[in-house]
């Protein structure tokens, strides 16, 4: 293994001033480590992307692989699926921003302002997030969302004397349901954060703006948000990137696609090309366009937040 | 040792672990599949898993005896879970070369496994020489292994579908157990009285999700006399008059009878799950279906009976066939190779051995009697022997399958890119199952599209 025998420090002990082998020697327990970790990383996170890249432009017949350009990339923006996908994708995104982003946000605020009780609330809200993702979505599927009248949700709607729905059997409900389910799983983390930053506020703020005759709501408004803006923007950014890699949302709710695909997103697409479809190549290539929307997003998101 | 040279001597140690680890990894077998003694070594999957404690037994007993009888081959058997009947695990193994050297697959996976190029082709080594039971294998399932004259696999088991009813739902709704439908409206009015005796029960229930609802689909459409793709396998054919009678079924059936639940975009344990607990009054599938209610969903065998399969105006004019088979990885040793033959010959394809080993079988809580798999063509002598063991040995009411065993309907295959085709028109299924307004022509004209493409994208 080269990173054993290559004898490095003593050949480069011949040009390399005495402070910077001071500086080697001292700091070596620090890259022996680092190396272990740029290892792991070099072989389970880059090497699979790099290798990703190369098979979205190859195409394997019969154990022969052959270069094949942008053909992949054609196949996978021309396949009906693809647009559906990101259009749901987007949607869902753009639910679980408006929904998932800032329900957790004002249940910060309320934990905040409670007086007694607070590692009781806090335990109870973080708590779906020590469930398994799975096990939660199967309470969801066969429980919350069960499309009879037996199911809690429409139990919960009869019993208001209000229209019940089929849920994640309806092409409408599809996604605001997978929303509810990934907000009450993911809700417990972005809460804690939130409260953290929360406490960090100065107290005198509060007080200053309630001596000037600020309510809740303006308080909220210029003490809370202004305050709390590098970890709402933080926090959104993560949203961002996370809901648009949406995948075992629709594998256990929605069995997949859903109904007429109503489920389809990007990250299953990519799952169904390469593992149903035997079209690795072309999982290949939506994955590295999957890569480009994200980072170009990231991009934005990194220069916005520089300019502020 | 000073504590900060310790820890430096400590990371080297993890980082040289760690180095020489990876080139562990890295390297490659040159391995032949001899050991010193010379014993020939094969990998084989599909083990069953610990929880199988009976089949493993088996498994074991049978793994022992074959080394005992050849004491010159060592058998390696492994178990990966589900990797045997779950498609994304079998393509993961597939992709990356990690399938074992006689390996299991589907019907359906020829092409696949010719495409990632891990196939070998077995021709010259497969005779009555090798596999006694060769020339009684019927010959439509040696072709569905068959590529170019080529032979890349030996089918072990086989299916055909049917209509599963259960018995004691049919006697609740006064329906004769006796005299199932034989047609699709027969089966359509039948459903109907099964679920006007208890809402909660589905007359009839099919699915509509992770690939299963394409699979069905095909079935159905087989049973009208039409076909998934065109003759030359390059278009798709299922946008037809029986195409839309099969989806116009179903529409008819959950939104104008209701009589298939309210529950839709079930996948396979899903049905099976609502049929062991005596919700499901009808469903297409294979007699073995019977199986998995009964020993994996706790089900009760005395329930359920199997039928021909509808059709349109009569039995159906097909029913869907498939199954299953191993195949042999790429640059085995011909010493390989015929010890591969040798073990699925002992344990797959002897009548009295291994699968078909009834009289081990029968006192276990594995059912005998089942009229699958049909391995053997009509009239062959491991038909018989087969034949004559199952019956001497049964331990399911067999009666409840005569049916299906008496009128044996044309057997259609899978068609090419069978699961590709399959999960794209399971949207189909799940419109007509979930949107009381789903219009059929489109569902229908979307899903010929994209498998028109797929195809495209194949050839």
């Amino acid at each position: 293994m080269a990173v054993m025998t290559a004898p490095a420090p003593v050949k480069a002990e011949a040009g390399v001033s005495p402070k910077s082998r001071r500086k080697i020697r001292d700091n070596l327990t620090g890259h022996a480590f680092l190396i272990g970790a740029i290892l792991c990383f070099a072989l389970f996170m880059w090497y699979p992307m790099i290798r990703g890249l190369v098979m979205s432009f190859q195409h394997t017949r019969r154990g022969v692989t052959t270069w094949v350009g942008w053909d992949n990339y054609v196949r996978i923006v021309n396949d009906p699926s693809f647009w559906v996908a990101w259009k749901n994708t987007f949607y869902f995104t753009a639910l679980a921003l408006i929904v998932g982003f800032a329900v957790p946000f004002f249940v910060a605020i309320l934990l905040n302002e409670f007086r007694h009780a607070k590692g009781y609330l806090r335990v109870l809200v973080y708590l779906p997030v020590m469930l398994p993702p799975a096990s939660a979505l199967f309470l969801f599927k066969y429980y919350a969302y069960d499309p009879s009248e037996a199911g809690l949700f429409n139990a919960i709607l009869t019993s208001l004397h209000l229209p019940t729905s089929e849920w994640m059997q309806s092409t409408t409900m599809t996604m605001p349901a997978m929303v509810i389910a990934s907000t009450w799983m993911n809700m417990g983390g972005a809460v804690l954060i939130y409260l953290a930053s929360l406490q960090n506020i100065p107290g005198d703020l509060y007080e200053a703006a309630e001596l000037d005759g600020a309510g809740i709501w303006k308080r909220i408004w210029h003490v809370t948000i202004p305050q709390t803006r590098l970890i709402l923007a933080l926090l959104a950014m993560m949203q961002i990137v996370a809901t648009m890699q949406l995948f075992i949302e629709p594998l256990i709710l929605a069995n997949g696609a859903g109904t007429q695909d109503s489920a389809t997103s990007v990250a299953y697409l990519i799952y169904q090309h390469g593992f149903f479809q035997n079209d690795l190549n072309g999982a290949a290539a939506l994955g590295v366009i999957m890569l480009v929307v994200l980072a170009a997003f990231s991009a934005v998101y990194l220069r916005l937040s520089t300019k502020d | 040792m000073s504590v900060p040279q310790y820890r430096k001597v400590a990371a080297l140690a993890l980082v040289a672990g760690l180095g020489l680890s990876l080139t562990a990894c890295s390297t490659k077998s040159d391995d032949d599949g001899s050991d010193a003694a010379g014993k020939v070594t094969i990998t084989v999957d599909c083990q069953p898993v610990a929880a199988q404690k009976e089949l493993l037994d088996n498994w074991n007993a049978d793994v022992a005896e074959f080394q005992k009888q050849n004491p010159d081959i060592a058998i390696k058997s492994i178990s990966v879970g589900q990797q045997c009947n779950n498609p994304p695990d079998f393509t993961a193994r597939l992709a990356g070369g990690t399938t074992t050297d006689v390996f299991y697959g589907y019907m359906t996976d020829l092409q696949q496994v010719l495409d990632s190029g891990q196939a070998m082709d077995i021709t010259s080594y497969v005779s009555k020489d090798t596999v006694s039971t060769w020339d009684s294998v019927d010959p439509a399932l040696k072709e569905v292994f068959t590529d170019g004259g080529k032979l890349y696999g030996v089918p072990v088991k086989n299916y055909s579908m049917g209509l599963v009813y259960n018995k004691t739902l049919f006697q609740k709704a006064g329906l004769d157990v006796n005299n199932p439908p034989k047609t699709w409206p027969e089966v359509r009015e039948a459903a109907k009285k099964i679920s006007a005796t208890d809402k909660s029960v589905a007359g009839y229930a099919e699915y509509s999700a992770g690939n299963t609802g394409g699979w069905h689909f095909t079935s159905l459409l087989y049973s009208q006399g039409g076909r998934v793709l065109a003759e030359d396998g390059k278009k798709a054919a299922f946008n037809s008059a029986e195409g839309k009678q099969v989806l116009q079924n179903l529409k008819d059936m959950r939104y104008g009878d209701d009589s298939m639940g309210s529950r839709q975009l079930l996948q396979w344990g899903d049905l099976l799950t609502n049929a062991a607990a005596g919700k499901v009054g009808m469903f297409i599938g294979a007699p073995d279906t019977t199986q998995a209610i009964v020993s994996q969903f706790k089900g009760k065998f005395e329930d359920w009976a199997v039928a021909p399969l509808p059709g349109q105006s009569d039995l159906g004019k097909g029913t869907l066939g498939g199954g299953e088979g191993y195949f042999f990885k790429k640059d085995l040793t011909k010493e390989q190779v015929e010890a591969g033959l040798k073990w699925i010959a002992y344990q797959k394809l002897t009548p009295g051995k291994g699968q078909f080993d009834y009289v081990r079988a029968k006192p276990q809580n594995y059912p005998v009697g089942l009229p699958q798999p049909l391995l053997f063509a009509n009239g062959t002598e491991a038909q018989k022997q087969e034949f004559d063991l199952r019956k001497a040995n049964a331990n399911v009411p067999v009666e409840n399958f005569s049916l299906f065993e008496n009128k044996q309907l044309p057997i259609v295959g899978e068609p090419r890119d069978a699961q590709a085709i399959y999960a794209i028109l399971d949207s189909a299924m799940s419109g007509v199952l979930t949107d009381p307004n789903a219009n059929i022509d489109t569902l229908l004209k979307t899903a010929e599209e994209k498998v028109d493409q797929l195809l495209a994208a194949g050839s």
